[in-house]
């Protein structure tokens, strides 16, 4: 049987499992539809995080990334992880006591204000928007390798099989599906890393592979040979100061995504939101700690295969083949010698090569079993539909819960809220599907944009309304205004080369920090302009005040009080 | 009417639980910052030059050490307020 025809095979499997599921659940919770997750234990609510979280980017895109960059990878290994932290201390335990149900809503009422509610909604729907361009194309990518189809066919299809699960599962009962949803991805990601480790290092584990062999030495020293950079070296492909805004700028990015914080309401209660936290960073660590070593394998298992080969023979192989007619994977026999001249110099580099088709390719490359081949494409497929789901559902609640419901209809019913959620999921669908046609760039950078915008508009805002009780409607309209309109000014700027089809970028970058990390001075902004404007207006009413103090406030727990009462008895 | 008045709602037990809160949090995030952006950014050209097992302190640092840092200060958040949260329900009410 022909590779192709497996991965229709287990997507088909893959995809019955994830509709039985999502149709189980919701049957369950009908009888409990607020409290729709409350009966989910830890470990699973973690994992729904994790598949929630891990996207398309972290499963196609992140090993390809970190294979180019070589050490500078740290920025999307240390920045999606370490955002984590700042998730789980600073903002999810309070967010789980304010028990409200959107992001807008935590900042709607914070603030005591429709602006600010509404700034919070747009910049939902904007960062969630960035975000799933990323995972149509990603989705795109698995399509068209594996059906064979146009990338643009193959995003189509993506967009309807997505849409349809979405609409599927609605508003509850997600968190099973997307628990399994991780199970499928993190074997998809650990099986071929296995299988490829042994092969080339004869250790097992991946990780150990990566620190315990020689094999970040001998990829340095071909990649030197053919006159690449230093793979283990820092700094080569990014400056230093790139690297630390880059990386904290997708930190707190990371912590204000709203379709990642939305996961966190609906746990049992403070703890649960702590425990959750503890177990989704252990989830999401597993893949994180074995994509740089896939990362690396795959670097030099390519490089051994094409670099100095004869061009007829390369252009022989089945993979390559196939991944040449996606358009993905392109050669140019630059001084027609007939061999493949593979480096980094633009001028007499004769292989083009889209990072997102690294992990895709990986198991090909190394000649595994074509099951496994298969499974690595229905685990992308897995990251891409179960973030997809997630931010279908943020943006839709953020339009007709926040924008809709809260301000424009308070009298709306069920069915009409239901129904503008159902639009928006579909018109955000149709907007995601052209994104992901016409990219700005891989999916990873697609993505971390959104992170920017995150990071200096979001994250800021939340932190604050916690940690200050100064802080009022005023300063953080303000705050929030200026990092979102510095951010996107200094990206549309930096890279108006592919947004506006400008002749070079009108700005090379902002004092030498690029469109990835200028999120950070919007961050910064953000902070100064709030303190300042809050400052000099009056302080928060007095019930706002209360409100803060009583998320700061322990959690009620009765276990806990009934078994200290008896012990002082 | 100027400046609403300073609300304090919190009482003496539970502002204690705040503060030893933030105090944690704080230890935890001077060790976030020194071990991600600074063994793996700030001080990565130094740390470049100390070999660790087959690649260098820095380069693990950045691809694998910080992550598994980052699980621990999780872990050990989640466990410390379990216990601060047992410490406030048997602090006797002063």
């Amino acid at each position: 049987m022909s590779v192709e025809a497996i991965t229709i095979i287990m997507v088909l499997i893959t995809f019955g499992l994830y509709t039985g599921i999502g149709w189980w659940s919701r049957v369950k919770d009908t009888s409990s539809f607020y409290v729709a997750g409350q009966n989910v234990p830890t470990v699973a609510n973690g994992a729904a995080i994790a598949a929630d979280w891990m996207s398309a980017a972290s499963f196609i895109s992140m090993a390809g990334l970190v294979a180019f960059l070589g050490y500078d990878g740290t920025i999307y290994l240390m920045g999606w992880t370490g955002g984590y932290v700042l998730l789980a201390l600073l903002l999810a335990p309070y967010l789980r006591k304010f028990g409200k149900f959107t992001v807008p809503d935590f900042i709607g009422d914070r603030f005591y204000s429709s602006s600010a509610r509404t700034v919070a909604a747009i910049a939902t729907i904007f960062i969630s928007l960035t975000y799933i361009s990323g995972q149509m194309r990603g989705v795109g990518i698995v399509f068209s390798r594996y059906l064979q189809v146009d990338i643009i066919i193959g995003v189509l299809i993506g967009m309807a099989i997505v849409g349809f699960f979405a609409l599927l599962g609605g508003m509850k009962g997600i968190t099973w599906t997307q628990a399994t949803q991780y199970f499928v991805i993190i074997i998809a990601f650990l099986i071929p890393a296995i299988a490829i480790s042994l092969q080339l290092t004869g250790n097992p584990v991946p990780q150990l592979a990566l620190t315990g062999s020689d094999i970040v030495d001998r990829l340095t020293s071909i990649q030197i040979d053919l006159g690449m950079t230093e793979y283990m070296a820092p700094f080569t492909d990014l400056s230093m100061l790139n690297v630390f805004m880059i990386t904290l700028a997708l930190m707190a990015g990371t912590a204000g995504l709203p379709h990642v914080i939305v996961r966190f309401y609906t746990v049992k209660n403070v703890r649960a939101a702590r425990w959750s936290a503890v177990w989704a960073i252990i989830f999401i660590a597993l893949l994180y700690l074995t994509a740089p070593a896939v990362g690396a394998f795959a670097k030099y298992n390519l490089i051994n295969t094409i670099a100095d080969q004869p061009l007829e023979e390369v252009q022989n192989i089945d993979w390559v083949n196939k991944w040449e007619t996606t358009g993905l994977l392109q050669f140019n026999d630059l001084n027609g010698d007939g061999i493949v001249n593979f480096s980094e110099g633009e001028a007499d580099n004769e292989v083009v090569i889209d990072g997102d088709i690294i992990v895709l390719s990986t198991p090909e490359v190394a000649n595994l079993a074509p099951f496994i081949i298969a499974l690595v494409a229905t685990g992308g497929l897995a990251a891409a539909l179960s973030t997809a789901s997630g931010l279908l559902i943020t943006m839709s609640s953020a339009v007709s819960h926040d924008i809709y419901y809260r301000i424009f209809n308070k009298d709306a019913s069920e069915k009409q809220r239901l129904r503008v959620g159902r639009i928006t999921l579909l018109v955000a669908l149709l907007i995601a599907a052209y994104v992901g046609i016409n990219p700005p760039g891989f999916a990873g950078e697609v993505v971390a944009l959104a992170f920017g915008l995150g990071a200096a508009s979001l994250f800021p805002v939340i932190l604050l309304g916690i940690f200050d009780k100064r802080m009022n409607k005023e300063g953080a309209i303000a705050g929030i205004l200026t990092g979102l309109i510095f951010t996107l000014l200094m990206i549309g700027l930096i890279l108006s080369e592919s947004i506006f089809g400008t002749d070079g970028a009108i700005l090379d970058s902002f004092f030498g920090i690029n469109a990835q990390g200028v999120g950070v001075i919007g961050m910064a902004l953000n902070f100064i302009v709030s303190f300042i404007v809050s400052r000099n207006t009056p302080a928060p009413p007095v019930e706002i005040q209360q409100l803060i103090e009583n998320v700061r406030a322990p959690e009620v727990d009765s276990e806990l009080e009934i078994a200290a009462t008896t012990e002082d008895n | 009417m100027g400046e609403p008045e300073k609300v304090q709602t919190l009482d003496d037990k539970q502002n204690w639980y705040w503060k030893k809160n933030i105090k944690f949090i704080s230890f935890l995030l001077v060790i976030w910052f020194l071990v991600g952006l600074g063994g793996g950014v700030l001080f990565a050209a130094p740390l470049n030059e100390v070999p660790f097992f087959g690649v260098t302190l820095s380069f693990w640092i950045a691809q694998q050490g910080a992550i598994l840092v980052f699980i621990l200060l999780i872990l050990s958040y989640a466990i410390r307020m379990d216990k601060l949260d047992r410490e406030y329900y048997e602090k006797k009410d002063q």
